[in-house]
């Protein structure tokens, strides 16, 4: 057991490490490129902690989406702004000083009461193991996701929903022009997009019985839009673009009517033992198309179209 | 069931690292985006490893997603993000297709 | 088997001396062409040789063809990167770094 020991420090001081590097840097190049690898040390972490459902939303959040987002937000920054970031002055390393010390405190407070509780005495996996026949489902993250804890989900999927709006509201940035075209993403989007699109479906349909299941077929289905977008294959929605839309809220209504519908004859959510499958591949199927339109919105809503004229008042500014 | 699981991922997990001081250091912005795509095959490599040391089958669909997805990260670099140093995008680069 | 055990463990340890020849390649090799180099080809063999050991010691042939199929997905991915990064560090005018004439 002194290797795992060692891989787990290694891993531990590697998270750490580019943690540091990512906030201590002044250039945000680097510290995007040390978040993503922060992301990808994470699905490594995940891997050791036996969680491999969050392991494979990491894996297909951070690798394939928030690295793709953070750095076209980056290029778009540039774009507009070409300030430097500001100096380091002395009154500020002190102000960082204070607030570090006032979180390490907190931070020691917290860890020493959670190693003082007494143990829980609700046993959970054993409690959902016992459930888990009714669930409709047999693996237990899958069932206490869309089962046992449904209404949760439900609520992270208007989370997500909410997101774009938010994002709508604050102002969508001008398509970028266009760097050259390039001859062999095309090829690859071609190649890669078919096998994304069986991923997704074998992760959603393994999601009953083994770690996968709506969110992790939806992310990798959004990198292959992401994919689609990058090698000009698929050009940017507008906000006014209708199937876009229907999509996102379809996902989210489907969950919604079977919520109504299940509340009209019992409890929220509450499924009936002998249909608890059926409904749950039903929300699944429908939080995965919706849930990967969403996601990859967030890459490939722009306010110009990429040919189209843009308006004098968002055009990019000349050099100085 | 060799032995060599686990040490062998260890190994890759110092590659890893060595790695990642080129991430902090190197010159250009490519040099750091490439130990970011180191990740797509070596991380692909050390999740393969620890699903048969001990981690479970699962841990291979995770190191196929990476291995699909990590090359998205480095795309969207160079497609978008790689600028030239105060310049503004859309300069000579649509010259020629 | 001793001679399944042992095929596997050789092509394991072939894949982490192609692994460290990369690793090596991205710290001492002097521009970004040849780093992608190292990272497109000898991580990627390292990578084959490793999966092409563990699905010698797979349970199911199920799983032994998920392992193997990671390879080619790989492969494809880091030609494309490599060659698109390749491409744009050329339009940006980074120069190929030439050995310094005596």
């Amino acid at each position: 057991m002194n290797l795992a020991l060692a891989f787990d420090v290694l891993l531990a001081a590697a998270l750490l490490w580019s943690a540091w590097r990512t906030l201590s840097t002044a250039q945000i190049d680097r510290a995007v490129v040390m978040f993503i690898v922060f992301g990808l040390l994470l699905t490594l972490a995940w891997a050791r902690l036996a969680a491999p459902d969050i392991a494979l939303a990491e894996a297909a959040i951070g690798a394939g989406l928030t690295g793709a987002l953070l750095l076209d937000g980056l290029a778009a920054l540039k774009r507009t702004d070409a300030r430097r970031p500001a100096r380091r002055t002395a009154g500020k390393v002190m102000v960082r000083i204070a607030v570090i010390s006032v979180l390490g405190l907190l931070a020691g407070t917290l860890v020493t009461a959670l190693i003082s509780l007494p143990p829980a005495p609700i046993r959970l996996p054993a409690a959902v193991a016992g459930d888990l026949a009714n669930s409709g489902v047999s693996h237990p993250v899958t069932a206490v996701l869309l089962n046992f804890r449904g209404y949760d989900t439900l609520l992270e999927v208007a989370v997500l929903l909410l997101a774009l709006v938010g994002m709508l509201a604050v102002g969508l940035p001008p398509a970028h022009p266009g760097i050259s075209r390039n001859s062999m993403l095309p090829t690859l989007a071609r190649y890669a997009l078919p096998l994304m699109v069986l991923a997704a479906v074998y992760l959603l349909w393994a999601g009953a019985h083994r770690p996968g299941g709506a969110f992790q077929a939806a992310a990798v289905l959004a990198a292959g839009g992401v994919l689609l977008n990058l090698s000009r294959l698929q050009a940017h929605w507008l906000p006014a673009s209708r199937a876009p839309r229907l999509a996102i809220a379809g996902g989210f209504l489907l969950f919604l009517a079977i919520a109504a519908a299940l509340l009209a004859h019992g409890g929220l959510l509450r499924y009936p033992p002998e249909q608890a499958g059926l409904l749950i591949v039903l929300i699944e199927s429908g939080l995965t198309v919706s849930l990967a339109v969403n996601l990859a919105a967030f890459f490939l809503l722009r306010s110009t179209p990429e040919n189209g004229q843009i308006p004098p008042a968002t055009a990019p500014r000349e050099s100085p | 069931m060799t032995g060599l699981e686990l040490p062998i991922a260890l190994f890759l997990l110092v590659n890893l690292a060595a790695a990642l001081w080129r991430a902090a250091r190197g010159p250009t912005p490519a040099d750091r985006m490439l130990a970011a795509l180191l990740f797509g095959s070596t991380g692909a490599g050390i999740l393969a490893l620890l699903a048969f040391a001990g981690g479970g089958p699962a841990l291979v669909d995770v190191a196929l997603t990476l291995a699909l997805l990590a090359a998205i990260t480095g795309i969207a670099f160079a497609q978008r993000s790689w600028q030239r140093h105060g310049a503004h995008e859309g300069g000579d680069d649509n010259a020629a297709p | 088997m001793p001679l399944l055990d042992l095929l596997s463990g050789s092509l394991l340890l072939c894949g982490a001396f192609f692994f460290f020849a990369g690793t090596i390649g991205l710290l001492r090799f002097p521009d970004v062409y040849t780093r992608l180099h190292a990272l497109a080809k000898a991580d990627n063999l390292g990578l084959g040789c490793i999966l092409a050991g563990l699905a010698l010691q797979a349970d199911s042939m199920a799983l032994a063809l998920k392992l193997l199929a990671i390879w080619p997905l790989a492969l494809i991915a880091s030609a494309a990167v490599g060659y698109t990064i390749a491409r744009r560090a050329d339009r940006l005018g980074i120069v190929p770094w030439e050995k310094p004439k005596p």
